[in-house]
């Protein structure tokens, strides 16, 4: 399908959702319209903007992947049970193609004061506690794709922490996409509010069934109160077929802290925007990143911190392999406001280089208008130090064990910071196998 | 066991090697002494395999085997040990476990059978009391957050349990105070015997006096310039380095 194709046929979509939603308070109608409207207006990107230079999505508007339609789709709940991380009890959500799906769900008891439910339903029941947060934290000029997921979006997660309340246990969000006869488009939508002084664990798991090409077009939304603290891992190990665009929004009130975890291990093209806006006094953000690719598998990563206040702190922290003839895009943008005097920005980005044939790109954007702050960054497209090489290899260690170690090494650093240990130790054994270092990781548990 | 000769080498092009020949026998240990810059920790990263090091120009026979044609794998299970000058931090990977595939690794090659984890254990625990180092530190990763000293205790301590048949010591001497100096005396002593050679690389004669060596040699502008027994040392401990390099300047024309 070419460009003009791709876009009519969604802009068709879209207008034929417009008639299934007269019944829908007008500020959710108007919230689609507008989606409508920027994507008629946009498009698709292409390398020509500046921000998509060096990811082309012409894979993804050539397939011409077709929005899901809801239902279990026939997913055996054991099938699901390998996604689940062991010791680590959880409030479960699982999302069918986008959908929330209440069979494959175990959400479990809820404390007084938290909602959490698939947005549909919540869009159906309590439009009024939703409409003055959707789609306010999506900037004006987003791109199509967010655009799209705007417009067309059909379900996803609805959690609403209400003052003061406190989750003991993690909420696991597992997005699943099967195989489907035409290629599917799949586009959660989630909203998170957390008023002052709440505080939780969400974890957004993408993963697939089956080995279909498809296409998951995903826009999240965090409000984070007052002195609210939220703890956000993106877990991405979607199938080698798989496209994924990700949208993180996030707003922080004063004291809020937000902490993020984005994991690609995974996926054929992948495109994450993160973007968050410390909104008040005494915010702070901080973003890991870990991207660990070969074949021709391509992550972009888009952070974009906005200090519009005083006295805020963020910490980024981004690292990379690739092997074989993937690339990377890493583009960290951090301004930082006239008002927002005494902020304190740290930025790092690390790229480990295995083949002569991988590529990664590494922008630090720093726009700094306020005068007293403390802003580095650093970014850095490299080897395996020849030094450490050599001493294993001087203990008898053979080149290539020696390199998957280091490089095993280097990728575990950014684990080390999730702070949930079973989701730590998976994605480490996930990791060590993808590196090839698994018996040794089981050797070394041994001796301990 | 350890025959030199003629050895050239550079690095990123600039001869630092220029001669090399030496000759070491099982049961000997020789200390290698030189100024700064006179090529000493790049023999010692020859002989070991470092890439960064090209040879130029000569050969290095080892037990009847052309060394350089080694990979440093290879050189380690053939028996030959580099205890480092700046050992390097290695995170993730846990001290004990490259201790254990390191030995095995070594004992396969020699065709003995590979230790359990059990038999290895106590062999380290034996071996950690000649270096007194915290057994803490076996569970840690590799040189990550050790001290200067810790660093060094812990390659003397590779050097114990690996029992190599060439020891290579690269300056493991300097930054250390006297306790830390006795310590890799001792791994040394320890180590000694009729089918071990030992090689100290060092700019102070300060080691030499809780080591005994066989033969000292002088190293000056990437050649042996002088070589003698232990009296060497103290001359040189006495005089400095810069009457050998006079003196060998002009017979090197």
């Amino acid at each position: 399908m070419n460009p003009n194709a791709a876009k009519e046929t969604y802009l068709d979509a879209m207008g034929a959702a417009e008639k299934r939603l007269a019944g829908a308070p007008s500020w959710l109608r108007e919230l689609r319209q507008g989606g409508a409207a920027r994507f008629a207006e946009v498009g698709f990107p292409t390398p020509r903007d500046e921000e998509w230079k060096y990811t082309d999505v012409t894979p993804i508007v050539q397939t011409g992947f077709k929005p899901a339609a809801g239902g279990a789709n026939g997913v055996d709940p054991a099938r699901l049970e390998g996604f689940w991380f062991e010791n680590l009890p959880s409030h479960r959500l699982v999302f069918v193609n986008g959908h929330y799906s209440e069979k494959l769900s175990t959400p479990g008891m809820w404390p007084t004061g938290v909602t959490v439910m698939g947005l549909a339903e919540a869009l159906r029941n309590q439009a009024h506690r939703i409409e003055p947060y959707l789609g306010r934290y999506v900037p004006e000029k987003i791109h199509g794709f967010a655009a799209l997921n705007m417009a067309l979006f059909a379900d996803g997660a609805y959690i609403h922490l209400g003052r003061g309340t406190r989750l003991a246990w993690p909420i696991h969000l597992l997005y699943v996409t099967t195989g489907a006869a035409d290629p599917v488009l799949s586009q959660p939508r989630n909203l998170v509010v957390a008023e002052e002084d709440s505080q939780a664990v969400l974890i957004e798991n993408y993963v697939a069934v089956g080995e279909a090409s498809y296409f998951t077009n995903a826009l999240t939304e965090v409000a984070v109160g007052p002195q609210a603290l939220i703890e956000h891992y993106r877990l991405q190990e979607e199938g080698a077929g798989a496209y994924h665009i990700g949208g993180l929004h996030v707003h922080l009130d004063c004291d809020g802290r937000f902490t993020a975890h984005g994991i690609d291990l995974g996926g054929r093209l992948v495109r994450n925007d993160l973007r968050s806006v410390l909104d008040a006094e005494g915010a702070e953000c901080h973003l890991n990143g870990l991207y660990v690719l070969g074949g021709r598998q391509h992550v972009d990563n888009h952070t974009h911190i906005d200090h519009a206040k005083p006295r805020g702190t963020s910490r980024e922290f981004y690292k990379g392999v690739l092997d074989g003839r993937s690339r990377a895009v890493f583009h960290g943008r951090v301004v930082v406001r006239p008002d927002a005097q005494h902020t304190d920005a740290q930025q790092v980005n690390n790229n480990l280089l295995l083949s002569r044939d991988a590529e990664a790109d590494t922008k630090p954007q720093l726009e700094i208008y306020a005068d007293d702050v403390k802003c580095a960054h650093g970014a850095t497209v490299g080897q395996l130090d020849p030094d450490a090489m050599f001493y294993l290899r001087s203990r008898a260690v053979d080149e290539a064990a020696a390199r998957d170690l280091l490089t095993y090494a280097f990728a575990r650093d950014v684990l080390r910071r999730l702070r949930l240990e079973p989701v730590r130790s998976q994605l480490e054994r996930n990791l060590a196998v993808k590196l090839r270092v698994a018996a040794l990781l089981q050797a070394q548990e041994v001796l301990q | 066991m350890l025959s030199i000769k003629n050895l050239h080498a550079s690095v990123d092009g600039k001869p630092i090697l220029k001669g090399v020949n030496l000759e070491v026998k099982s049961g000997e240990v020789h200390a290698i002494m030189g100024p700064n810059g006179s090529g000493k920790s790049t023999l010692a990263n020859v002989l070991a395999g470092h890439e960064h090091y090209e040879v130029t120009a000569g050969e290095v026979i080892y037990q009847d085997r052309n060394l350089l044609e080694l990979p440093p794998e290879e050189r380690a299970r053939q028996g030959m040990f580099l205890a480092f000058q700046y050992p390097v931090e290695i995170p993730g990977v846990s001290n004990i476990y490259l201790l254990k595939s390191a030995l095995n690794a070594i004992r396969k090659s020699q065709n003995l059978p590979e230790l359990d984890a059990m038999d290895f254990l106590e062999l380290v625990k034996d071996r950690m009391k000649l270096v007194e180092m915290s057994e803490e530190l076996l569970y840690r990763s590799v040189n990550e957050g050790f001290s200067g000293g810790e660093k060094k205790r812990n390659e003397i301590l590779q050097m114990a349990v690996l029992e190599p048949k060439l020891a290579i010591l690269d300056e493991t001497d300097s930054g250390l105070d006297i306790d830390a100096l006795q310590v890799v005396a001792r791994g040394v002593n320890v180590l000694r015997s009729p089918e071990r050679a030992i090689i100290l690389v060092t700019h102070y004669q300060r080691l030499l006096n809780y080591i005994e060596p066989d033969r000292v040699h002088v190293l000056v502008d990437g050649r042996i310039a002088r070589s003698g027994d232990k009296t060497l040392a103290y001359e040189l401990e006495k005089h400095g380095y810069g009457w050998i390099a006079q003196e060998s300047a002009p017979a090197t024309v």
